[in-house]
């Protein structure tokens, strides 16, 4: 039974099926290939992953004949939230779930971004597969990942949402566990250990919404639908913790620095570029979504916490001493930053969430690909020993360069917004609490910029270490999985509406439902 | 029209071509290094005389104010746009900025003609500039923070420029750490500013009243930080380890010269705060003096004209302060061309002789004449000698700072004494530090190059040519003359109607109140002079005493800001990490070993021989069945 809703194109629906479908058979073609033929495995996948990437841009770049004046029935008067187009699917009638997709304002920076980073890690892995395993298994698992991501962000039933959410675990897993560095058990058992004790908060926070409700559809549910206070704080108290640990929100942040320094390249930056997306968006789309007066009841504990992320995080980076964990570490300030601007539960605030979620998700990814290029390089990650780099790999060294001023914030760049406007959204708010936040979180800022000045100074200023000698030229697959990224963060910085210009309305019906 | 079309030009242009910059190679390898730097430096050249170009075309064409705008992003109700808009005022800055950037282009290319790479310089450069002038000509506080912050950008990776200095590096995070320190309360007071008035459009920002105090003193960090004011001035004159160029480019035209741009900009906001005003008077005073003593005991000619940037910029926040922007503008400009003179001539000597050290110098009056008449030019126009340039801008603060003491200005009564006490006594220490500087690198005798000389010579060690110094090449002669024009004269054209009305200057009137400044002129240069004569080629600076040392080292500040700020941080940010390592980390680690230690305790406790396992299922039978049986009894 096709429950088709109305004012969605039927290409529309084929191509938001198509999202999923491509990299989910990709993976499975690439699963199936013969052993032997390991190179043309990983083109192959590259090959699905590109194709998803098209798919999720038509997808966006279709006009959609659902305007904003749509009207839709919803519990309270608040303003709807309309996705641009959508598929609802019955899957189980009588527990009320279905295979509810939809894309809007909110999720489609997203997952462009997912098919984006897939596609580049593909094409990376094309050139380079990391010791420990096959590269056509990697291939694979990478596309099961894109499957379980962007499921993750078109999901509007909560228990699709749920299995998705739960799909991503095990593949990423298996890429940090196969593929890693020296400590990669212990780092991936801890990962997978820890994002699971999330999952089984965020399976009850599900429970309880659907009991409690009736329904899992997101839709219906935006807004409170009714729910009581306390179903609503009980619910918004574990998707809160759960979607915490997957962000990752200080304290619970400690499985991220050795999952990201053992993982590969590649993973890092699909679990920085995406993967820590999941647990943000959850907490815009399905906590402030399903429990807003829960959201906005824990709104200053939360806002506490992020600004204590934001301060840790940088002070720990600091005085780290080794390259990809100073990397992960800057990754809990800036979520910090992301996790404040949801806190503050303003229109203002949750855009910069979720400009501050696709900037991370760029620069992030670049500085990843860039400190697994030299550690593949130099064979080491510690700072002690790198230095000079701009003698001996000048390019390599602008680039880090670039990617490190970008991620301190500088204005004109894609990490200046997400983190002035959360700031600027604590001010909005008002209070003496709110201030202090605010004034908090830009001393991070500055904190921010000592750590990566700091790390420029170790790695590229100075005379050359024995580390750093002999560094071979950026190769051609290098650049063309970079320059994506570089051009994204120049893009985005200059014109920020590329991500925000549809947000307005749905960030608009999810704070109405706060007042 | 043509307005409409070129102000977004007027930045864009130079940011764009700096960007085009970036994308050339770097040039390291060997050969092709030559060809490369010279499609460097066309861009940047081309960069600034397109800006050049498109200022003059907009000062013929502009007679009032215009802007232009369009939306940018919104978040929430608060909408960001790309505005534009300039007056004339903004303009004549805008000129400054661009001629200062032309000059200093062009003679880069002979400063840094064996550099290896000198296409990111001249790109970075060509940032620099764009963004200086994307703060001067922005209408929306985020636009202005865009080139704010841009601007702290390239000063950090033009000040680490240099390969050769090991104190480069250092410096240029010290720079761009200290400014972005003031730029944390930049940004508050801006968002604060916004948030208030629901709007970041600076036209729009300007009508409103009641504005609150706390965010002007914020947007007040950051112009400490940005234009070097007690206590964030402490970058400005380490500096100097940038290439001589950069060194002119940020004390002239760009860097120091945005914060009190800045303040310009939103003056009409800071005239209803007195109690900013108080604020920005007490950091001007205490600036104006602390930079000028500290410039008396500078052995490094780059460094004595770093400290007297931070001075004269003292004025500048000064005359802000006492309520007369137009004379601090006018400062600004005049300032703009006497030390962008200074230092490209300081360059061409260092160039010359091979050292920063005034104690290695001496004597080049008659070995680089040019230079030496371009300095006198100079030195006289930052004294305050008149008629040339920097005596009629000082004027005009020194007669605002003494209107102001009647109590009919924005600024408190007090305030307006203290800056015109500290205005008047830095005219006699400028004068003092000026003729030294003057003698004791173009008088006396000259010091050949023997062992002795090279002892204790840890400035950059740059090739000389050999034989004795000599006036710089052409490309970089011209720029020096070019800025040699307005630092002689531009402070006439107070005189001009058109100027004055751009800027709003009252009219020059040279009554009494000249007396007491020329005086101290003359005391202090005087003082100078009669040192150096009782005792010929001895630094006047040892007449200091005791006191030598504490100026030269600039009042230990940067000790004291080690002591206060950077050691705490340090320690905190160790204690943070062990803390999240022994204490968070540890927690989680500690569930899982617990978890596991009690599974195997448990399976250990299961694993046993069959008897035991026997004798553990029957009392178990045994212990179920009674339960059972008193259970059903009861019941």
């Amino acid at each position: 039974m096709t429950m088709n809703p109305p004012g969605v194109s039927g290409l529309l629906q084929v191509l938001l099926i198509a999202v999923l479908v491509v990299p989910a058979v990709g993976a499975l073609v690439v699963a199936l290939l013969p052993a032997r033929s390991d190179r043309g495995s990983r083109l192959v996948a590259t090959g699905f992953a590109a194709v998803t990437f098209v798919v999720s841009l038509a997808l966006v770049l279709t006009p959609s004949q659902r305007d904003f004046g749509w009207f839709r029935y919803t519990a309270t008067d608040a303003i709807p939230v309309v996705p641009f187009a959508e598929v609802d699917l019955a899957w189980v009638p009588r527990l009320g779930i279905d295979f509810h997709l939809g894309i809007d304002g909110i999720s489609y920076p997203l997952v462009v971004l997912t098919a984006l980073l897939t596609t580049l890690c593909c094409a990376y892995t094309v050139w380079k597969v990391p010791e420990g395993g096959s590269g056509r298994t990697l291939a694979a698992l990478m596309l099961v990942l894109e499957v379980g991501i962007l499921g993750t962000f078109l999901a509007l039933d909560l228990v699709l949402f749920f299995i998705f959410f739960e799909v991503v675990l095990l593949p990423m897993y298996a890429v940090i566990a196969g593929w890693g560095g020296v400590r990669r058990r212990e780092a991936a058992r801890k990962f997978v250990l820890y994002t699971l004790f999330g999952s089984v908060l965020l399976l009850l926070g599900v429970i309880t919404v659907v009991v409690a409700a009736g329904t899992a559809d997101m839709l219906a549910l935006a807004g409170g639908f009714g729910l009581s206070r306390t179903t609503q704080y009980v619910a918004f108290t574990l998707f809160a913790i759960a979607f915490a640990v997957k962000a990752p929100l200080w304290p619970l942040h400690t499985w991220l620095p050795d999952a990201h320094t053992e993982a590969p390249t590649v993973g890092s930056v699909i679990l920085a570029g995406v993967l820590l997306k999941m647990g943000t968006y959850g907490l815009v789309r399905v906590g402030v979504g399903v429990a807003p007066e829960g959201a906005a009841a824990a709104g200053p504990v939360l806002g506490i916490l992020a600004v204590a992320a934001i301060l840790a995080g940088s002070l720990i980076c600091l005085r780290q001493t080794e390259l990809k964990r100073l990397i992960a570490y800057s990754s809990v300030g800036h979520m910090g930053f992301v996790l404040l601007g949801i806190a503050t539960g303003t229109a203002a605030g949750i855009q910069a969430a979720l400009i501050g979620n696709i900037a991370h998700g760029v620069i992030t990814g670049l500085l990843f690909f860039l400190a697994g290029a030299i550690k593949d390089r130099g064979h080491t990650g510690d700072l002690a020993d790198l230095g000079g780099l701009r003698e001996t790999a000048p390019r390599l060294a602008g680039l880090l360069g670039f990617a490190a001023i970008a991620s301190l914030g500088l204005p004109g760049l894609a990490g200046f917004w997400g983190e002035a406007f959360a700031v600027v959204a604590a001010i909005q708010r008002g209070s003496a609490l709110w201030i202090t936040l605010a004034v908090l979180a830009a001393v991070g800022g500055a904190l921010t910029a000592v750590y990566f000045l700091r790390l420029l100074r170790r790695v590229t200023h100075g005379p050359a270490t024995p580390a750093v000698t002999g560094f071979t030229a950026i190769a051609r697959p290098e650049w063309l999985a970079w320059s994506p990224l570089i051009l994204l963060t120049l893009v985005v910085g200059l014109v920020p509406a590329l991500v925000l210009a549809a947000s307005a309305d749905p960030v608009a019906a999810l704070t109405g439902a706060l007042r | 029209m043509t307005a409409d079309v070129l102000m977004p030009l007027l930045p864009g242009v130079p940011l764009l071509l700096g960007l085009a910059g970036l994308l050339l190679p770097p040039g390291e390898n060997g050969g092709s290094k030559d060809k490369k730097g010279r499609r460097g430096a066309f861009l940047g050249i081309t960069g600034a005389a397109l800006a050049l170009l498109i200022t003059i075309v907009l000062l013929v064409v502009v007679d009032d104010p215009v802007q232009v705008s369009t939306t940018w992003v919104s978040f929430g109700d608060l909408h960001v746009t790309v505005g534009f808009a300039l007056g004339p005022a903004a303009l004549y800055v805008a000129l400054a900025v661009s001629v200062v950037a032309l000059c200093v282009q062009i003679y880069s290319v002979g400063y840094l003609h064996d550099d290896p790479r000198y296409a990111p310089y001249a790109a970075q450069v060509a940032l620099f500039t764009g963004a200086m002038l994307l703060v001067v000509s922005a209408n929306d506080l985020i636009l202005l923070l865009v080139g704010w912050e841009v601007m702290g950008a390239c000063s950090y990776l033009l000040i680490g420029h240099d390969r050769r200095l090991p104190e480069a590096p250092a410096a240029a995070v010290k720079a761009f750490v200290v400014t972005r320190v003031g730029d944390v309360g930049f940004l508050l007071g801006i968002a604060w500013l916004a948030v208030d008035a629901g709007t970041f459009q600076i036209d729009e920002l300007l009508e409103r009243t009641g504005v609150p105090t706390v965010a002007l003193v914020l947007i007040l960090a950051g112009v400490a930080g940005k234009s070097a004011q007690f206590p964030l001035h402490t970058w400005l004159p380490d500096a100097m380890a940038g290439p001589t160029p950069i060194s002119a480019l940020i004390h002239a035209a760009t860097m120091v010269a945005a914060g009190v741009y800045v303040v310009f900009r939103l003056f009409p906001l800071f005239a209803q705060s007195p109690a900013t005003l108080a604020v920005l008077g007490l950091m001007g005073a205490i600036t104006l003096l602390l930079g000028a003593l500290a410039a008396t005991a500078q052995d490094d000619l780059k460094r004595v004209l770093a400290w007297s940037t931070v001075s004269q910029i003292g004025y500048m926040t000064s005359a802000l302060a006492v309520g007369s922007p137009a004379a601090a503008l006018f400062h600004l400009l005049t300032h703009a061309a006497f030390k962008a003179l200074l230092f490209l001539a300081a360059g061409a000597i260092i160039h010359a002789v091979g050292t920063n050290l005034m104690s290695r110098m001496g004597g080049l009056r008659t070995q680089m004449p040019v230079t030496f008449w371009l300095f006198v030019v100079g030195l006289g126009a930052l004294a305050g000698v008149p008629p040339l340039a920097g005596f009629w801008s000082k004027e005009n603060v020194l007669v605002a700072a003494a209107h102001a003491t009647e109590g009919d200005g924005p600024a408190p009564v007090w305030v307006a004494w203290v800056v015109w006490v500290a205005a008047l006594l830095g005219v006699a220490i400028t004068a003092w530090y000026a003729t030294r500087l003057l003698l004791r690198t173009f008088f006396g005798h000259v010091r050949s190059r023997t062992e002795d000389w090279f002892v204790g010579f840890d400035d950059a060690r740059y090739e000389v040519p050999p034989g004795p110094a000599h006036d710089p090449p052409r490309v970089m002669r011209w720029p020096l003359i070019v800025l040699g024009i307005p630092a002689a004269l531009l402070g006439l054209a107070a005189f001009l109607p058109g100027f004055r009305t751009a800027l709003e200057l009252e009219s020059p009137h040279l009554s009494v109140s000249i007396v007491a400044p020329l005086l101290l002129l003359i005391v202090g240069a005087g003082t100078s002079w009669w040192l150096w004569q009782t005792a010929p080629g001895v630094d006047p600076a040892r007449a200091l005493g005791r006191l030598q040392p504490l100026f030269a080292a600039g009042f230990h500040l940067d000790q004291v800001q080690d002591r206060l700020v950077v050691r705490p941080v340090r320690a905190f940010a160790q204690a943070v990490r062990l803390t999240d390592e022994r204490v968070v980390d540890a927690a989680v680690e500690g569930t899982g070993t617990t978890t596991t230690r009690l599974g195997s305790a448990l399976a250990t406790a299961h694993r046993a021989a069959l008897p035991r396992a026997a004798v553990a299922v029957f009392t178990g039978v045994l212990v179920l069945g009674l339960a059972a049986a008193i259970v059903g009894a009861a019941a």
